[in-house]
Protein backbone atom coordinates (compact mmCIF):
# COMPACT_ATOMS: atom_id res chain seq x y z
CA UNK A 1 0.00 0.00 0.00
CA UNK A 2 2.76 2.41 1.01
CA UNK A 3 4.62 1.48 -2.13
CA UNK A 4 1.75 2.14 -4.52
CA UNK A 5 1.18 5.54 -2.93
CA UNK A 6 4.79 6.43 -3.52
CA UNK A 7 4.61 5.17 -7.09
CA UNK A 8 1.48 7.21 -7.70
CA UNK A 9 3.11 10.34 -6.33
CA UNK A 10 6.18 9.79 -8.52
CA UNK A 11 4.02 9.19 -11.60
CA UNK A 12 2.25 12.44 -10.79
CA UNK A 13 5.58 14.22 -10.55
CA UNK A 14 6.61 12.85 -13.96
CA UNK A 15 3.41 14.06 -15.55
CA UNK A 16 3.85 17.36 -13.75
CA UNK A 17 7.27 18.17 -15.24
CA UNK A 18 6.09 19.11 -18.75
CA UNK A 19 3.26 21.07 -17.15
CA UNK A 20 5.73 22.98 -15.00
CA UNK A 21 7.89 23.76 -18.05
CA UNK A 22 4.93 24.94 -20.06
CA UNK A 23 3.68 26.95 -17.11
CA UNK A 24 7.04 28.62 -16.80
CA UNK A 25 6.84 29.85 -20.38
CA UNK A 26 3.21 30.96 -20.21
CA UNK A 27 3.46 32.62 -16.81
CA UNK A 28 6.61 34.40 -17.91
CA UNK A 29 4.55 36.28 -20.50
CA UNK A 30 1.88 36.73 -17.84
CA UNK A 31 4.49 38.43 -15.67
CA UNK A 32 5.13 40.90 -18.45
CA UNK A 33 1.41 41.72 -18.49
CA UNK A 34 1.44 42.17 -14.72
CA UNK A 35 4.38 44.53 -14.98
CA UNK A 36 2.52 46.58 -17.57
CA UNK A 37 -0.41 46.77 -15.13
CA UNK A 38 1.93 48.38 -12.62
CA UNK A 39 2.25 45.39 -10.31
CA UNK A 40 5.39 44.41 -8.44
CA UNK A 41 7.03 41.00 -8.91
CA UNK A 42 5.79 39.94 -5.47
CA UNK A 43 2.19 40.97 -6.15
CA UNK A 44 2.22 39.13 -9.46
CA UNK A 45 3.73 36.01 -7.88
CA UNK A 46 1.10 36.03 -5.12
CA UNK A 47 -1.62 36.33 -7.75
CA UNK A 48 -0.22 33.35 -9.64
CA UNK A 49 0.22 31.25 -6.50
CA UNK A 50 -3.41 31.86 -5.52
CA UNK A 51 -5.16 31.79 -8.86
CA UNK A 52 -3.35 29.44 -11.26
CA UNK A 53 -5.35 30.50 -14.29
CA UNK A 54 -3.79 32.08 -17.36
CA UNK A 55 -6.86 33.66 -18.94
CA UNK A 56 -8.29 34.65 -15.56
CA UNK A 57 -5.10 36.32 -14.47
CA UNK A 58 -4.53 37.99 -17.80
CA UNK A 59 -8.00 39.54 -17.69
CA UNK A 60 -7.43 40.47 -14.05
CA UNK A 61 -4.20 42.30 -14.83
CA UNK A 62 -5.84 44.11 -17.71
CA UNK A 63 -8.68 45.26 -15.44
CA UNK A 64 -6.29 46.29 -12.69
CA UNK A 65 -4.36 48.36 -15.22
CA UNK A 66 -7.65 50.04 -16.15
CA UNK A 67 -8.48 50.69 -12.46
CA UNK A 68 -11.73 48.74 -12.88
CA UNK A 69 -14.29 48.26 -10.11
CA UNK A 70 -14.11 45.28 -7.74
CA UNK A 71 -17.47 43.90 -8.88
CA UNK A 72 -16.37 44.03 -12.49
CA UNK A 73 -13.22 42.09 -11.63
CA UNK A 74 -15.32 39.48 -9.83
CA UNK A 75 -17.73 39.01 -12.73
CA UNK A 76 -15.00 38.82 -15.36
CA UNK A 77 -13.08 36.36 -13.25
CA UNK A 78 -16.14 34.13 -12.93
CA UNK A 79 -16.72 34.32 -16.68
CA UNK A 80 -13.11 33.66 -17.65
CA UNK A 81 -12.87 30.67 -15.32
CA UNK A 82 -16.34 29.18 -15.69
CA UNK A 83 -14.94 26.21 -17.62
CA UNK A 84 -13.35 25.04 -14.38
CA UNK A 85 -16.85 24.48 -13.06
CA UNK A 86 -17.40 21.88 -15.78
CA UNK A 87 -13.98 20.34 -15.20
CA UNK A 88 -14.62 20.14 -11.50
CA UNK A 89 -17.93 18.34 -12.17
CA UNK A 90 -16.12 15.84 -14.40
CA UNK A 91 -13.40 15.31 -11.78
CA UNK A 92 -16.01 14.70 -9.08
CA UNK A 93 -16.87 11.53 -11.01
CA UNK A 94 -13.24 10.50 -11.36
CA UNK A 95 -12.49 10.35 -7.64
CA UNK A 96 -13.76 7.80 -5.16
CA UNK A 97 -16.99 8.90 -3.42
CA UNK A 98 -15.13 8.23 -0.16
CA UNK A 99 -12.57 10.97 -0.83
CA UNK A 100 -12.47 13.30 2.17
CA UNK A 101 -13.36 16.99 2.22
CA UNK A 102 -9.79 18.18 2.75
CA UNK A 103 -8.55 16.24 -0.28
CA UNK A 104 -11.41 17.64 -2.35
CA UNK A 105 -10.60 21.17 -1.24
CA UNK A 106 -6.92 20.79 -2.07
CA UNK A 107 -7.56 19.14 -5.43
CA UNK A 108 -10.09 21.86 -6.23
CA UNK A 109 -7.47 24.52 -5.73
CA UNK A 110 -5.53 23.15 -8.70
CA UNK A 111 -8.23 22.52 -11.29
CA UNK A 112 -6.35 24.00 -14.24
CA UNK A 113 -6.59 23.10 -17.92
CA UNK A 114 -3.37 21.11 -17.82
CA UNK A 115 -3.71 19.41 -14.44
CA UNK A 116 -7.26 18.53 -15.38
CA UNK A 117 -5.90 17.08 -18.62
CA UNK A 118 -3.59 14.61 -16.90
CA UNK A 119 -6.14 13.92 -14.14
CA UNK A 120 -8.88 12.71 -16.47
CA UNK A 121 -6.40 10.37 -18.13
CA UNK A 122 -6.35 8.40 -14.84
CA UNK A 123 -8.71 5.42 -14.45
CA UNK A 124 -9.51 6.51 -10.94
CA UNK A 125 -8.09 9.79 -9.74
CA UNK A 126 -6.26 9.50 -6.40
CA UNK A 127 -5.39 12.64 -4.43
CA UNK A 128 -1.79 11.49 -4.00
CA UNK A 129 -1.31 11.48 -7.78
CA UNK A 130 -2.67 15.02 -7.99
CA UNK A 131 -0.25 16.17 -5.29
CA UNK A 132 2.64 14.72 -7.31
CA UNK A 133 1.54 16.69 -10.36
CA UNK A 134 1.02 19.87 -8.35
CA UNK A 135 4.44 19.59 -6.68
CA UNK A 136 6.12 19.87 -10.09
CA UNK A 137 3.67 22.14 -11.90
CA UNK A 138 2.75 24.81 -9.37
CA UNK A 139 6.25 26.23 -8.72
CA UNK A 140 6.78 26.74 -12.47
CA UNK A 141 3.71 28.96 -12.62
CA UNK A 142 4.58 31.17 -9.66
CA UNK A 143 8.31 31.44 -10.38
CA UNK A 144 7.66 32.11 -14.07
CA UNK A 145 5.34 34.99 -13.23
CA UNK A 146 7.83 36.42 -10.74
CA UNK A 147 10.70 36.29 -13.22
CA UNK A 148 8.49 37.60 -16.01
CA UNK A 149 7.97 40.84 -14.10
CA UNK A 150 11.66 41.15 -13.27
CA UNK A 151 13.21 40.32 -16.62
CA UNK A 152 10.44 39.98 -19.16
CA UNK A 153 12.55 40.90 -22.11
CA UNK A 154 15.71 38.87 -21.44
CA UNK A 155 14.67 35.34 -22.46
CA UNK A 156 14.98 34.95 -26.26
CA UNK A 157 11.60 35.13 -27.94
CA UNK A 158 12.39 31.91 -29.79
CA UNK A 159 12.73 29.97 -26.54
CA UNK A 160 9.45 31.36 -25.17
CA UNK A 161 7.81 30.50 -28.47
CA UNK A 162 9.07 26.89 -28.37
CA UNK A 163 8.07 26.35 -24.74
CA UNK A 164 4.59 27.67 -25.32
CA UNK A 165 3.51 24.60 -27.33
CA UNK A 166 4.42 22.22 -24.47
CA UNK A 167 0.92 22.60 -23.02
CA UNK A 168 -0.80 21.81 -26.31
CA UNK A 169 1.44 18.80 -26.84
CA UNK A 170 0.26 17.53 -23.47
CA UNK A 171 -3.37 18.07 -24.36
CA UNK A 172 -2.87 16.00 -27.50
CA UNK A 173 -1.26 13.22 -25.48
CA UNK A 174 -4.43 13.15 -23.37
CA UNK A 175 -7.14 13.28 -26.01
CA UNK A 176 -5.53 11.24 -28.82
CA UNK A 177 -5.14 7.80 -27.12
CA UNK A 178 -8.88 7.50 -26.23
CA UNK A 179 -9.72 8.57 -29.79
CA UNK A 180 -7.86 5.50 -31.00
CA UNK A 181 -10.12 3.22 -28.99
CA UNK A 182 -13.39 5.11 -29.33
CA UNK A 183 -14.65 6.29 -32.72
CA UNK A 184 -17.12 8.73 -31.17
CA UNK A 185 -14.33 10.50 -29.30
CA UNK A 186 -12.26 10.62 -32.51
CA UNK A 187 -15.16 12.18 -34.39
CA UNK A 188 -15.80 14.66 -31.58
CA UNK A 189 -12.20 15.83 -31.62
CA UNK A 190 -12.33 16.52 -35.35
CA UNK A 191 -15.66 18.33 -34.95
CA UNK A 192 -14.24 20.30 -32.01
CA UNK A 193 -11.23 21.40 -34.07
CA UNK A 194 -13.43 22.58 -36.93
CA UNK A 195 -16.01 24.28 -34.70
CA UNK A 196 -13.30 25.96 -32.63
CA UNK A 197 -11.58 27.20 -35.78
CA UNK A 198 -14.80 28.70 -37.14
CA UNK A 199 -15.70 30.20 -33.76
CA UNK A 200 -12.29 31.84 -33.50
CA UNK A 201 -12.07 33.15 -37.05
CA UNK A 202 -15.64 34.23 -37.84
CA UNK A 203 -16.06 37.96 -37.34
CA UNK A 204 -19.51 37.68 -35.72
CA UNK A 205 -18.00 35.85 -32.71
CA UNK A 206 -15.13 38.30 -32.30
CA UNK A 207 -16.69 39.97 -29.26
CA UNK A 208 -16.85 36.75 -27.24
CA UNK A 209 -13.93 36.04 -24.91
CA UNK A 210 -11.96 32.86 -25.48
CA UNK A 211 -13.03 31.44 -22.10
CA UNK A 212 -16.70 31.79 -23.04
CA UNK A 213 -16.07 30.29 -26.47
CA UNK A 214 -14.53 27.22 -24.83
CA UNK A 215 -17.54 26.80 -22.53
CA UNK A 216 -20.15 27.25 -25.25
CA UNK A 217 -18.46 24.80 -27.63
CA UNK A 218 -17.79 22.26 -24.89
CA UNK A 219 -21.39 22.26 -23.68
CA UNK A 220 -22.99 22.13 -27.12
CA UNK A 221 -20.73 19.45 -28.60
CA UNK A 222 -20.64 17.25 -25.48
CA UNK A 223 -24.39 17.52 -24.95
CA UNK A 224 -25.23 16.53 -28.53
CA UNK A 225 -22.76 13.64 -28.25
CA UNK A 226 -24.25 12.53 -24.93
CA UNK A 227 -27.75 12.44 -26.43
CA UNK A 228 -26.75 10.74 -29.70
CA UNK A 229 -24.11 8.39 -28.29
CA UNK A 230 -24.84 7.64 -24.63
CA UNK A 231 -21.99 5.86 -22.90
CA UNK A 232 -23.02 2.65 -21.17
CA UNK A 233 -20.40 1.64 -18.68
CA UNK A 234 -17.67 4.24 -18.65
CA UNK A 235 -17.59 7.74 -17.28
CA UNK B 1 -11.35 55.97 -6.85
CA UNK B 2 -8.08 54.23 -6.06
CA UNK B 3 -8.26 50.48 -5.69
CA UNK B 4 -6.05 48.30 -3.54
CA UNK B 5 -4.06 45.71 -5.48
CA UNK B 6 -4.32 43.14 -2.72
CA UNK B 7 -8.11 43.45 -2.60
CA UNK B 8 -8.14 42.88 -6.35
CA UNK B 9 -6.04 39.76 -5.87
CA UNK B 10 -8.27 38.52 -3.04
CA UNK B 11 -11.43 38.96 -5.12
CA UNK B 12 -9.87 37.10 -8.04
CA UNK B 13 -8.65 34.30 -5.80
CA UNK B 14 -11.94 33.73 -3.93
CA UNK B 15 -14.08 33.86 -7.09
CA UNK B 16 -11.83 31.43 -8.94
CA UNK B 17 -11.54 29.05 -6.01
CA UNK B 18 -15.29 28.80 -5.44
CA UNK B 19 -15.84 27.92 -9.10
CA UNK B 20 -13.25 25.18 -8.88
CA UNK B 21 -14.06 23.69 -5.52
CA UNK B 22 -17.86 23.71 -5.32
CA UNK B 23 -18.61 20.86 -7.75
CA UNK B 24 -15.81 18.74 -6.33
CA UNK B 25 -17.03 19.13 -2.77
CA UNK B 26 -20.79 19.16 -3.39
CA UNK B 27 -21.09 16.28 -5.86
CA UNK B 28 -20.30 13.37 -3.58
CA UNK B 29 -22.11 10.52 -5.26
CA UNK B 30 -21.68 8.76 -8.51
CA UNK B 31 -24.11 10.27 -10.98
CA UNK B 32 -26.39 7.53 -12.39
CA UNK B 33 -28.21 9.47 -15.12
CA UNK B 34 -26.82 8.12 -18.41
CA UNK B 35 -27.03 11.41 -20.31
CA UNK B 36 -25.22 13.38 -17.59
CA UNK B 37 -22.61 10.64 -17.26
CA UNK B 38 -22.07 10.60 -20.99
CA UNK B 39 -21.90 14.39 -21.08
CA UNK B 40 -19.22 14.42 -18.39
CA UNK B 41 -17.40 11.60 -20.17
CA UNK B 42 -17.16 13.65 -23.38
CA UNK B 43 -16.47 17.05 -21.76
CA UNK B 44 -12.72 16.57 -21.16
CA UNK B 45 -11.89 15.51 -24.70
CA UNK B 46 -14.00 18.18 -26.33
CA UNK B 47 -12.72 20.95 -24.09
CA UNK B 48 -9.06 19.95 -24.55
CA UNK B 49 -9.51 19.75 -28.32
CA UNK B 50 -11.23 23.13 -28.42
CA UNK B 51 -8.45 24.68 -26.33
CA UNK B 52 -5.72 23.19 -28.53
CA UNK B 53 -6.94 24.29 -31.93
CA UNK B 54 -6.52 26.86 -33.36
CA UNK B 55 -4.78 28.32 -30.29
CA UNK B 56 -1.59 26.34 -30.95
CA UNK B 57 -1.18 28.16 -34.27
CA UNK B 58 -1.24 31.51 -32.48
CA UNK B 59 1.01 30.53 -29.60
CA UNK B 60 4.20 30.43 -31.65
CA UNK B 61 6.00 33.12 -33.59
CA UNK B 62 4.79 31.69 -36.87
CA UNK B 63 1.64 29.64 -37.54
CA UNK B 64 3.76 27.20 -39.58
CA UNK B 65 5.80 26.07 -36.60
CA UNK B 66 2.62 25.80 -34.53
CA UNK B 67 1.00 23.64 -37.21
CA UNK B 68 4.02 21.35 -37.45
CA UNK B 69 4.09 21.04 -33.65
CA UNK B 70 0.42 20.04 -33.72
CA UNK B 71 1.01 17.35 -36.36
CA UNK B 72 3.97 15.98 -34.42
CA UNK B 73 2.01 16.03 -31.16
CA UNK B 74 -0.95 14.22 -32.74
CA UNK B 75 1.33 11.66 -34.41
CA UNK B 76 3.41 10.88 -31.34
CA UNK B 77 0.28 10.66 -29.17
CA UNK B 78 -1.23 8.25 -31.68
CA UNK B 79 1.90 6.12 -31.35
CA UNK B 80 1.31 6.04 -27.60
CA UNK B 81 4.26 8.20 -26.51
CA UNK B 82 4.17 9.67 -23.02
CA UNK B 83 2.96 13.16 -22.11
CA UNK B 84 6.51 14.24 -21.51
CA UNK B 85 7.88 12.93 -24.81
CA UNK B 86 5.03 14.44 -26.80
CA UNK B 87 5.49 17.90 -25.30
CA UNK B 88 9.27 17.91 -25.51
CA UNK B 89 9.33 16.88 -29.16
CA UNK B 90 6.66 19.47 -30.00
CA UNK B 91 8.84 22.17 -28.39
CA UNK B 92 11.95 20.99 -30.24
CA UNK B 93 10.03 21.02 -33.53
CA UNK B 94 8.99 24.64 -33.03
CA UNK B 95 12.51 25.66 -32.09
CA UNK B 96 14.09 24.01 -35.14
CA UNK B 97 11.49 25.27 -37.60
CA UNK B 98 11.73 28.83 -36.36
CA UNK B 99 15.50 28.52 -36.65
CA UNK B 100 15.11 27.59 -40.32
CA UNK B 101 12.43 30.17 -41.07
CA UNK B 102 14.42 33.10 -39.74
Amino acid sequence: MEDTKKQLFVRGMKDGIPIGLGYFAVSFTLGIAAKNAGMTALQAAVTSALINASAGEFIGFTLIAANAGYLEVMIMEAVANARYLLMSCALSQKISPKTGLLHRMLMGFYVTDEIFGVSVAQKELKPIYSYGVISMAAPGWTIGTFLGVLMGNILPLRVVSALSVALYGMFAAVFVPPAKENKVVAGLIIISFIASFIFNKAAIFAGISSGIKIIILTIIISLIAAILFPVKNEA
Amino acid sequence: MEHNVYIYILIMAVTTYLIRVLPLTLIRKEITNVTIRSFLFYVPYVTLAVMTFPAILESTQSPVSGAVALVIALGLSWMGKSLFQVSVFSCIAVFLIELILK
